[in-house]
């Protein structure tokens, strides 16, 4: 399991792509964002956004897909308190492949828990063109392997 | 509340409540955050949550379905009044989204939606930008989660 004093500022991890499919965008959208312009490819042209589009929730969740299985594989994290910030910066369509890039940004010990760290990061979901789709930066709480060693706990 | 116009900063609506299952929080999690103690009710017990939770993401998606339910059912009012619907645009993003206690299986959230700030767009004369905060309360009356979010909204004196 990693810990908190395994990471460093500055780490990068990339992972995907994953190709996002017609039936994908419309199976998340039925489920969580039942708006014409996310259900049906036809109603969406009447939209501000002219053709179905992927929910911009759905592109955060297979971001988190990929950080989980990337980043997050051998199950360390202690989960997360929340996000900064989540920007939509382009339509994903049907079609596209996302693939993420994931930088360490910062790495504080809690201020309040001997036992645990944050961990800041920026991740990115780009398309096959390169372009940027979403960027957020959030922070992962990691359990510390020096107070755990130190407490016998390990 | 239908154009920008007619929004009010201040304006808070209960959006309905959902009640997490343990199924639905490991299909949610087995689909995009496959974590154990999202998806295995056995190591979520060794885990320091003490049980199954849902993922961050499954209840601001849940969240977000009610919203667009709410939005949907106030459209089809107006359509059924015979008065004009303003068209929404896709949210820019997310602000200062906290998961404040974890949701666990068999705890029932209610979200509610306040409007925060309305802010015309000197580049866009058509939508303006609504900014609301977004809360889950828990059937014991903690909050659990808070986002804000942006909304672009058609403004009335720009139409035809």
């Amino acid at each position: 399991v990693r810990c908190y004093e395994d990471f460093s500022v500055g780490e990068m991890v990339e992972a995907g792509p994953v190709l996002v499919t017609a039936d994908d965008i419309k199976a998340f959208a039925a489920q969580f964002d039942p708006q014409p312009m996310h259900l049906d490819g036809a109603a969406a042209q009447n939209t501000i956004v002219g053709g179905l589009l992927a929910s911009g929730l759905h592109v955060v969740c297979l971001n988190k897909r990929l950080l989980v299985d990337a980043f997050l594989v051998d199950g360390g994290s202690m989960g997360s308190p929340g996000v900064e910030e989540v920007r939509y910066l382009a339509p994903v369509r049907a079609g596209d492949s996302l693939a993420m890039r994931l930088e360490v940004t910062g790495l504080r010990p809690s201020a309040s828990r001997a036992d645990i760290g944050f961990l800041k990061f920026t991740s990115e979901m780009r398309n096959a063109s390169g372009a940027p789709v979403m960027r957020m930066t959030a922070t992962l709480i990691f359990p510390r392997r020096d107070v755990a060693a130190a407490t016998g706990t390990a | 509340m239908n154009f920008f116009e007619d929004h009010v900063v201040g304006t808070r609506v209960e959006i309905g409540s959902h009640t997490f299952t343990a199924q639905e929080i490991k299909a949610f999690a087995l689909q995009f955050d496959p974590q154990p103690f999202h998806i295995d009710e056995a190591a979520a017990a060794r885990s320091h949550f003490g049980g199954l939770i849902a993922s961050g993401w499954h209840t601001a998606a849940v969240c977000l379905r009610l919203l667009v339910e709410d939005r949907h059912r106030r459209q089809a009012e107006l359509r059924r009044r015979g008065e004009a619907v303003a068209r929404t645009g896709p949210s820019p993003g997310l602000r200062n989204l906290q998961w404040l206690q974890p949701v666990h299986a068999g705890d029932t959230v209610s979200f509610a939606h306040e409007i925060v700030e309305l802010r015309p767009l000197a580049d866009r004369g058509d939508v303006g930008l609504r900014v609301a905060r977004n809360t889950g309360t828990n059937q014991a009356g903690v909050l659990v989660y808070s986002v804000q979010s942006s909304t672009f909204i058609e403004r009335r004196e720009k139409r035809g």
